[in-house]
């Protein structure tokens, strides 16, 4: 014990946090991979009690998930037998593919939704958080109060008055009133942060640019974007997992052509029994996209989610 | 290379007056120094002059070119900010070249005046890393560098020490001024070290509370202070200041006070009131036969000299004299003053009163 020095964590120590850090790790992993497992299941297996740890794979939730099915006699079946893997899986329960299911629809429609406003969100938030931060704007604290009031109000007290107004303008059920909708909404969150951050960047960044002969314009691309990376990242997270998952206005304000994800995974359940397998695939495959992009930006999202903290 | 005239400037932050109507000419490859106390508008008055911020009044010319409404783009100079202001996200290589990239120059031509400032400095062999790990001198090398690659009409340099060791502020003094001198360039220094500038600058401006006391040489503003302000800022350990109440004429060469007669140069004015008798440390003598007696408080021994502190009727005196002389802390001494040195000042004011001394740099207003 003598030889560990008082700012090293002894081998002991370091075991016990390390069991500790394992068992948080299973604990809110372990919906996830069960919801992952469940998507492979076939429906007998997911519904199998004691449940089944080990269990054939199968890809009967993701053919269910994408397509929709009419029941065939065996007559008919055997006259014209499945050619392709997936017609096989559902003709051995003696169905047929009647066509593809809506879901493939409204996972492009949440992705179109989502980045898109995510990126209206940061574009818009930054060249706002910029202004703020560098210029005398006249009344700047209550602007930014109000911004922030914007966020104040839970969205299902504004959906009808919404409502009202997209059917008025004819915005209900379009891509472009859902991305000015959620890019309304994560506005302020983006002002916000991205003001902090670039609050952080010197100012004397610019001004070495302004003298080396670059515009404003030139300093503020070249110069403080750089700079800003690690806040925009982390702001453009935080936006898209808002509008990823956003679901009361979802609900209210799209029915066909802009529904997204989260108001058509629910209505698997009711299509042809309990269908939890199929459930499950589209649950997966709805946490990817949030889970790829945070990958990809996460070598600039740890520093950010700090909120520059640690820089000087 | 240019001459850069300051007319009248004025910069007021709301209803605070940072600077007052400064007016002074920088001559044409000149080592120029901005000093005053932290807080007094040096560097609002330099990054006037470089545009990032603009006059409430006055007028800036560079070159004869009234630039005071211009942006800093178009004024065509070079800034060494406090705390460098290197790019993060670039190397050593990009951020001396990047000034050059807004010219609009060749490949070829960028990387022969990155290599050549980079020789110039020393720092060839760190164009390829990133700033972030670079030691505090060499990352003032790169800004220099960032500086002098372009060939600006002027360099303005806000407190480029500042952010440096002790120890290795002295050598970067030196290399800087070295660097001067090669270049020829007219520099505007901004500093608060009275030593540092004193060292470095052809002419030095002494500002305070937005205003200007003094500007010239640096032998005339230590030896000829225009304001007791100045007279205390500059020299360490400063000047003692003896003050009385009483009359002189003009053409006197004593005053008196606590009932002694004291040397001064023939004064050019006459004046009554409170008053203080400015020495410097190195013309104060230590004499037996002194009217002014005197207790040794404590003597600091700094080499060739000493600093002696002592207490008199008149106040505390502090005196530079040769380390030979042995003085012991308790026992009685005579002062004597160099009379040909002394400034008189006007207590209230804290103007000085023109003298045999100081009439050449003070002027007959
Ligand atoms: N942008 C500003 N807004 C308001 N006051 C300022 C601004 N810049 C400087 N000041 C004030 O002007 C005075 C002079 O500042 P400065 O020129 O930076 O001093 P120095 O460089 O001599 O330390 C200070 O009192 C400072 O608080
Ligand atoms: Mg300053």
């Amino acid at each position: 014990m003598s030889a560990t020095s008082p700012t090293e964590p002894g081998a002991r120590l370091k075991l016990v946090s390390g069991l500790l850090v394992g068992l948080y790790a299973l604990i809110t992993l372990l919906p996830l991979l069960w919801i992952i497992a469940t998507g492979f299941k076939s429906s007998a297996d997911a519904i199998a009690y004691p449940p089944k740890l080990v269990f054939e794979p199968t890809l009967e939730g993701y053919v269910n998930l994408f397509t929709t099915q009419t029941r065939q006699t065996p007559e008919m079946l055997a006259a014209d037998p499945p050619t392709t893997w997936y017609e096989r899986i559902v003709s051995e329960k003696g169905m047929v593919i009647a066509g593809p299911s809506r879901f493939g629809e409204r996972f492009l429609n949440s992705i179109i939704i989502g980045f898109g406003s995510t990126f209206l969100s940061v574009f818009l938030g930054t060249l706002a958080a910029y202004a703020f931060s560098r210029y005398r704007v006249p009344l700047k604290d209550d602007l930014l109060f109000f911004i922030l009031s914007t966020r104040m109000m839970p969205p299902i007290a504004v959906a009808i008055p919404i409502f009202l107004m997209f059917r008025t303008i004819g915005l209900s059920d379009t891509h472009a009133g859902m991305i000015l909708l959620y890019t309304a909404v994560n506005l302020s969150l983006a002002v916000w942060l991205l003001k902090g951050f670039i609050d952080e960047i010197p100012r004397e960044y610019e001004e070495a640019a302004l003298i080396d002969g670059y515009s404003r314009f030139h300093a503020f691309v070249k110069v403080v974007l750089p700079q800003a990376a690690t806040g925009i990242a982390s702001t453009a997270i935080f936006c898209l997992i808002f509008a990823w998952n956003e679901y009361a206005f979802a609900v209210l304000l799209t029915s066909g052509t802009a529904q997204t994800a989260p108001p058509f995974i629910p209505t698997i359940i009711g299509v042809g029994g309990r269908d939890w397998p199929a459930v499950a695939a589209g649950a997966t495959l709805f946490l990817l996209p949030v889970m790829v992009f945070t990958i990809l930006l996460r070598k600039h999202l740890l520093r950010g989610i700090t909120f520059g903290a640690v820089r000087k | 290379m240019a001459e850069i005239v300051i007319r009248n400037l004025r910069k007021e932050f709301g209803s605070f007056t940072a600077v007052e109507g400064s007016s002074f000419t920088i001559a044409d490859g000149e080592f120029f120094m901005l000093l005053g106390p932290s807080g007094c508008g040096k560097t609002t008055t330099l990054r006037m002059i470089a545009g990032l911020e603009l006059p409430t009044s006055g007028q800036i010319l560079i070159d004869g070119e009234d630039v005071s409404q211009l942006p800093a783009s178009r004024r065509d100079i070079a800034f060494v900010f406090q705390m460098f202001a290197l790019y993060p996200h670039m190397n050593v290589r990009r951020n001396i070249a990047y000034p050059l990239v807004s010219q609009g120059l060749g490949r070829r031509e960028v990387a022969a005046k990155v290599a050549e400032a980079a020789r110039i400095l020393g720092i060839d062999h760190l164009l390829d890393r990133p700033v972030g790990g670079l030691s505090g001198g060499d990352r003032q090398r790169v800004a220099l560098g960032r500086a002098i690659v372009r060939d600006p009409k002027c360099f303005l340099m806000d407190e480029p020490l500042g952010a440096l060791d002790a120890e290795f502020r002295e050598h970067m003094a030196q290399e800087l001024r070295a660097l001067h001198d090669r270049m020829g360039a007219t520099t505007v220094y901004v500093t608060h070290d009275q030593l540092e500038a004193m060292q470095m600058g052809d002419r030095i401006v002494v500002m305070n509370h937005g205003v200007i006391e003094q500007f010239g040489t640096p032998r005339d503003i230590y030896d000829k202070p225009r304001t007791l302000f100045v007279a205390e800022f500059i020299g360490s350990p400063p000047m003692n200041f003896l003050r009385f109440h009483g009359a002189v004429a003009a053409g006197a060469t004593e005053v008196a006070f606590h009932h002694i007669a004291h040397p001064v140069p023939a004064l050019r004015e006459a004046f009554a009131g409170d008053m203080v008798y400015g020495v410097r440390p190195e013309h104060v003598r230590l004499a037996d036969d002194a009217p002014l007696r005197a207790e040794v408080i404590a003597a600091e021994y700094l080499g060739t000299t000493q600093i002696v502190t002592l207490r008199s009727a008149a106040g505390v005196i502090r005196a530079r004299i040769a380390s030979d002389r042995a003085v012991r802390p308790g026992t009685s001494a005579g002062v004597a003053f160099d009379g040909g040195r002394v400034t008189l000042f006007d207590a209230r004011s804290g103007r000085a009163l023109r003298s045999a001394h100081n009439e050449g740099v003070l002027g007959h207003g």
